[in-house]
């Protein structure tokens, strides 16, 4: 077996809306795996779930064969998990190299007396974290950026700062909710090429995109929700030929203009 | 130099308020550097002053003893209200906080011990300037070796957004718990050097108007760094001794010139912000 995240029968409600119904998937080892479906899906909803910021009703999470799903948030984290968000959160005070570095927090290991006595292991920790968080900034093309104030870049730099600073904690899986969002089709396609890299250093990416192109041309493998259910699975090419998911996607029109070869899924 | 002697002699009371001042004011810095505003920090102070007053009033125990008991009174106090209001966020924490130092209040008076509304007196004057001012520095010290850390990064991140933080794998609520304990701890020896300077301690020395400016010591100096509530503290500790001349309009000025200092520097007085991540060295600078 080699799915590094297992999901199964994920269920989630608000009140009387139920968000994610018996939600089932796998994430294989080295893929970059899509999560799609119309607005509303349900999508971040999961990612939520996830990474543990809300409770699931139902369900099981795990990670590498490990139930992640009663963990508190922040112990996840330690296990290799790390998100973006969909509404950019970073630090807004915070330069951006202090944000990728904080982003680390979870491998750090220096203790409360040395950190207050500068020991020679927090001194090399801290020296090494400075190393590692600019390489990623130069990953992300913000390495001139460092001594900013993270709230003073654009929105396509905030949103790879955010990935930067997934990426600081050295995850095993890193979900990425609408990392396109905002993009001109210049970022977007800089992006794409970001995101191979990180699958080639060995993350598993998990991606949320509305992005068709993006998606179709990135993605090993689709997982298609709608109305909270998952509706399709399967490599991009089977996706963007099933009916199913055309129709839940366009609705009947799109579905009848995709059949006269005007692709845009 | 007996001129210097003659100045300290003269103006001891005000050179020590300024050192616990500075104290108060780096006790309510780790708290609303974490993210959480407390308005207890007069009544952890209470406690270090009447935990220390007492011990030295019916015990031989020898001062380090009593400024160590001082600080650890209000963290046990501050563990109690702590741990249910910080799985909560906002004001709650401000809130359990007032009522802390109103049930305090409630308590020195009518407790026979605490000596009711007359207070305390005769409390030994074992406070020396010197060791004020050493117990100051090592916290402000700690304060920027800590805050310039992962701990100091996490603080900040909790502060700035508490689900993002929790992501990056910090823990929020103990993270704010432990910035309470210290918090606490700070202020109780505050207490009891304040107590043991000043012979006299009562209940109402610790009331609400005490919390509130011990805040605004911090929102004076500003909180982008732990120099910022202390140079505040000492602005505000030394402000009513330099507008003396102007007798009785000395209290309008002081408030004047929080209100302008809070219009026109809403960073405060030291608006300068500590890294949180060693500098670069230098030519290496992108």
């Amino acid at each position: 077996m080699t799915a590094l995240l297992h999901v199964t029968g994920l269920s989630k409600r608000f009140r009387g809306l139920t968000a994610v119904a018996h939600v089932t998937f796998s994430v294989r080892a080295g893929h970059i795996h899509g999560l799609i479906g119309p607005n509303g899906a349900g999508k971040t909803t999961v990612f939520n779930l996830i990474s543990g910021v809300l409770p699931p009703d139902d369900g099981e999470i795990a990670v590498d064969g490990r139930s992640v799903t009663r963990l508190p948030v922040h112990a996840r984290a330690g296990l290799g998990l790390a998100r973006t968000f969909q509404n950019i959160r970073l630090f807004d005070g915070m330069t951006v190299l202090e944000n990728v570095a904080t982003g680390a927090h979870a491998r750090l290991t220096a203790t409360l007396m040395q950190c207050l006595f500068r020991t020679p292991a927090w001194r090399a920790e801290e020296r090494r974290l400075r190393e590692q968080s600019l390489e990623l900034l130069e990953v992300v093309g913000l390495r001139d950026r460092a001594d900013l104030p993270a709230g003073d870049l654009s929105y396509g730099e905030q949103r790879r700062l955010e990935i930067a600073r997934g990426l600081a904690s050295a995850p095993r899986l890193l979900l990425l909710d609408e990392p396109a969002a905002g993009m001109n089709p210049h970022e977007t396609e800089a992006l794409a090429r970001l995101l191979g890299r990180v699958r080639d250093r060995g993350v598993t990416l998990l991606l949320v995109e509305h992005d068709m192109g993006f998606v179709m041309k990135l993605c090993d493998w689709i997982t298609v929700l709608n109305f909270g259910r998952c509706i399709a699975e399967g490599p991009p090419a089977e996706i963007r030929r099933d009916p199913v998911v055309i129709e839940a996607y366009l609705g009947a029109k799109g579905a009848a203009r995709l059949a006269c070869g005007e692709s845009s899924l | 130099m007996p001129w210097l002697d003659d100045i300290l002699w003269t103006y001891q009371t005000l050179i020590h308020s300024l050192g616990i001042n500075g104290l108060l004011a780096l006790s309510m810095y780790v708290v609303l550097a974490a993210g959480q505003l407390s308005l207890g920090q007069a009544a952890f102070m209470g406690l270090g002053a009447y935990t220390g007053a007492l011990l030295s009033l019916h015990t031989g125990l020898p001062f380090a003893l009593v400024l160590a008991a001082s600080a650890l009174a209000p963290a046990v106090v501050a563990a109690v209200i702590g741990i249910p209001t910080l799985r909560l966020t906002g004001v709650y924490l401000a809130i359990a906080t007032i009522g802390l130092g109103e049930v305090l209040r409630v308590v020195y008076v009518n407790a026979g011990i605490t000596g009711g509304a007359l207070g305390l007196n005769g409390i030994p004057g074992r406070t020396e300037t010197w060791m004020i001012f050493l117990a100051l520095g090592l916290a402000l010290a700690g304060a920027f070796a800590v805050g310039q850390s992962r701990i100091g990064r996490a603080m900040e991140a909790m502060r700035s957004d508490g689900i993002a933080a929790a992501v990056m794998g910090i823990d929020r609520a103990a993270g704010q718990l432990a910035a309470l304990l210290v918090s606490a701890m700070l202020a109780g020896l505050a207490g009891c050097f304040s107590a043991h300077s000043a012979s006299f301690i009562g209940p109402n020395d610790y009331a609400f108007e005490t919390a509130v400016t011990i805040l605004s010591f911090a929102i004076l100096g500003g909180t982008g760094s732990p120099l910022g509530p202390v140079v505040g503290a000492l602005v505000l500790t030394a402000l009513p001794e330099v507008l003396r001349p102007l007798q009785d309009f000395r209290l309008v000025f002081n408030g004047l010139i929080i209100v302008l200092v809070v219009l026109f520097l809403p960073r405060g007085v030291v608006p300068w912000r500590m890294p949180r991540l060693g500098r670069l060295p230098r030519g290496m600078a992108p």
